[in-house]
């Protein structure tokens, strides 16, 4: 379990620095496969994209494929996509409806609850050799359901995924919940899958809590993308956070968010202009909210990053974009773009247009970051580069415990979340149990104090 | 004669096509919008992996449902035009290097009719390649399908789809015009 890497000295969040090694040696790339995905808990897909028995899915847990299925009695399994006889990936469509995977190479078959069931030529070949209840594919011990979304570790060990989550709870439900404030109730309207050639960690850091790059998103700003832009406005979104408070906070577990804390009395700002029935779909759902919440439909969202690599984008646009390393210097993302399940057509037909001139590869906005990434990561593998660190000192210090929301929160623009991510990133690279992962282990407590 | 008509629309609608490929190469973005109808569908579905047979229903994502790579209107273009102008998208800037080529084209309707053809639907096979700053170079290749509408001399572009033969997208970015 122990690490060769020197990683309190390439990770030193006392004084702000951390090594460029993380984000591009094939070391710690191996590292993190092994310590980290292997345990933490991570997004697999959501109960909208298998509602029937029998129903598929084909994703991805880091580097591997996994199939997120619904068993044919109605049961929610995921399984490593690789058969056990030789490893061929089991199943190459993307979604569907099966009573059977099949095998490509030999043809062994598994039910969908993962049971080997078919073996050619058993009596001849196998009898009294193989045991078929020992051959299931391999399923993840760890699963949980929530608001619709699947997560799974493959660590049996874990702690159940709400102890993981923490009270960064409050702030995925803003993503997860209706936007009347009904829980849960989202759909997936589509998946964007793509590579990039970055680390990983600079996506997920990104929505942790960056919003100090806000520069580089200067041309959506100046021409005007958001929801009113047709109306003449600039920026990317709709002003919904008129006079909020802006909070970045951070929770022991590594999970970090940008929300805004609302002021008590907050009205709703209107939005979406040129399309009256979606500005009234979100003003009638903005009232039925606080009603519902009370107190805590102030907090409104932007952006977060539960750890290690779930991101999501709470309202303007509203998705969950998972990172999967795929190698040291680059990451497979896939997002999952949301909506609320039951919103009139219209509605959905608005956002999704704005979602796909945001998001991903061919949105407007997040053309610059991957840009960024990209660059980034390229610049920091050279041999000189790598002897220097990044600077991560920003507003450092500048938090307060549990106020006005709970966690370590700022109400300036930092890099805490950041730091706390890796305190946390650098726990799992040292193999450390999971009370000091959860940071509620002695040394944790002690090092805080 | 209708064979010569027709000969003599493909050359045109040929023409066209490589004009207009030429003016995104040369970066005249403002002179391409001029070329778009104003109530252009713009449309690239995102491609899957499915099970034989079941091709026509699910392999593509739909134009006007769920999320595409693109399915917009001239609006979000010059959105992107305009974006691009700016000089700080850095996803554009410094600008890529692209060239689009266009092959095999073939004339799939022509409406009402060859003499007086006003709705040409034209197939196509696109190669665009794009080369960004020192080392990024992507090579989008698929199948296109225009909708071009008569106007005066010219034509108006009042469709395009554009069936990228990828599946898990493999450039970081599709900042550039199809
Ligand atoms: S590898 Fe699957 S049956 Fe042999
Ligand atoms: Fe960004």
């Amino acid at each position: 379990m122990t690490t060769t890497l020197p990683i309190d000295r390439m990770i030193d969040t006392e004084r702000g620095t951390i090594s460029r090694e993380i984000f591009v040696s094939p070391e710690f790339h191996r590292e993190e496969l092994e310590k980290l995905f292997t345990r933490a808990w991570l997004f697999v897909g959501h109960e909208s994209q298998i509602p029937n028995p029998g129903d598929f899915f084909v994703s991805r847990m880091a580097e591997e494929s996994v199939i997120l299925c619904r068993d044919t009695m109605g049961t929610v399994h995921v399984f490593l996509n690789s058969c056990r006889h030789r490893g061929m990936k089991v199943c190459r469509y993307e979604s569907g409806n099966t009573s059977l995977f099949v095998c490509p190479y030999h043809s062994w078959s598994y039910t969908t609850d993962g049971k080997l069931q078919g073996v050619p030529l058993y009596r001849v070949l196998y009898e009294g050799q193989l045991d078929r209840s020992e051959w299931s594919l391999i399923e993840v011990p760890k699963l949980h359901l929530y608001k619709g979304t699947v997560w799974a570790s493959w660590d049996a060990e874990a702690p159940d995924f709400m102890t993981y989550l923490g009270d960064a709870v409050d702030h995925l439900d803003q993503v997860l919940d209706c936007r009347d404030g009904r829980p849960g109730g989202s759909e997936v309207i589509g998946i964007h899958k793509w590579i990039l050639p970055a680390n990983w960690k600079f996506a997920a850091e990104n929505f942790l809590g960056d919003t100090y790059h806000n520069p580089s998103h200067r041309s959506v700003d100046m021409i005007g993308i958001g929801p009113s832009a047709r109306a003449g406005q600039t920026g990317r979104r709709d002003n919904e956070y008129n006079k909020g408070q802006h909070v970045w906070a951070s929770f022991p577990a590594g999970h970090g968010v940008h929300s805004v804390w609302m002021p008590e009395e907050f009205d709703y700002q209107p939005s979406y202009a040129q399309y009256p029935v979606v500005d009234e779909y979100f003003r009638h759902c903005f009232y039925e909210r606080k009603k519902r919440l009370g107190d805590k439909a102030r907090i409104m969202p932007f952006t977060g990053n539960l750890f290690p690599n779930t991101s999501y984008h709470g309202r303007q646009p509203r998705a969950l974009c998972v990172w999967h390393p795929h190698g040291a210097t680059q990451t497979e993302a896939w997002r999952f773009f949301l909506v609320d399940a039951d919103a009139p057509a219209e509605v959905k037909d608005v956002l999704r247009r704005f979602y796909m001139r945001y998001s991903g590869p061919a949105g407007m906005t997040e053309q610059d970051d991957m840009e960024n990434w990209l660059y980034a990561t390229a610049s920091s593998t050279g041999t000189i580069a790598r002897r220097y660190p990044f600077n991560y000192q920003q507003s450092m210090g500048a938090y307060k415990h549990n106020d006005p929301i709970p966690g370590d929160v700022s109400t300036q623009i930092t890099e805490q979340n950041a730091r706390n991510y890796y305190q946390v990133y650098a726990r799992y690279l040292k193999g450390e149990s999971w009370a000091s992962l959860l940071g509620t282990g002695d040394a944790v407590r002690a090092a805080a104090e | 004669m209708s064979r010569l008509d027709r000969l003599a629309l493909k050359q045109e609608i040929e023409d066209f096509l490589y004009m207009e490929a030429d003016l995104l190469d040369q970066r005249m973005f403002r002179e391409w919008l001029d070329l778009l109808a104003e109530d252009l569908i713009y449309f690239m579905p995102i491609r899957r992996n499915v099970k034989f047979g079941q091709h026509a229903e699910k392999e593509n994502t739909k134009q006007g449902e769920g999320i595409s790579w693109f399915d917009e209107d001239k609006w979000t273009l010059g959105k992107r035009v305009e974006q691009i102008l700016t000089g700080v998208h850095y996803a554009e800037e410094p600008l890529s290097r692209v060239t689009h080529m266009v092959s095999n084209v073939r004339l799939l309707e022509v409406s009402p009719s060859v003499e007086d053809p006003r709705d040409v639907v034209v197939g196509c096979r696109f190669l665009v390649y794009q080369n960004r700053v020192e080392y990024e170079s992507n090579t989008f290749i698929g199948r296109r399908i225009d909708t071009l509408r008569r106007n005066g001399e010219s034509w108006l572009i009042a469709r395009r789809e554009l069936i990228l033969e990828q599946n898990v997208l493999l450039a970081k970015n599709l900042s550039i015009l199809f």
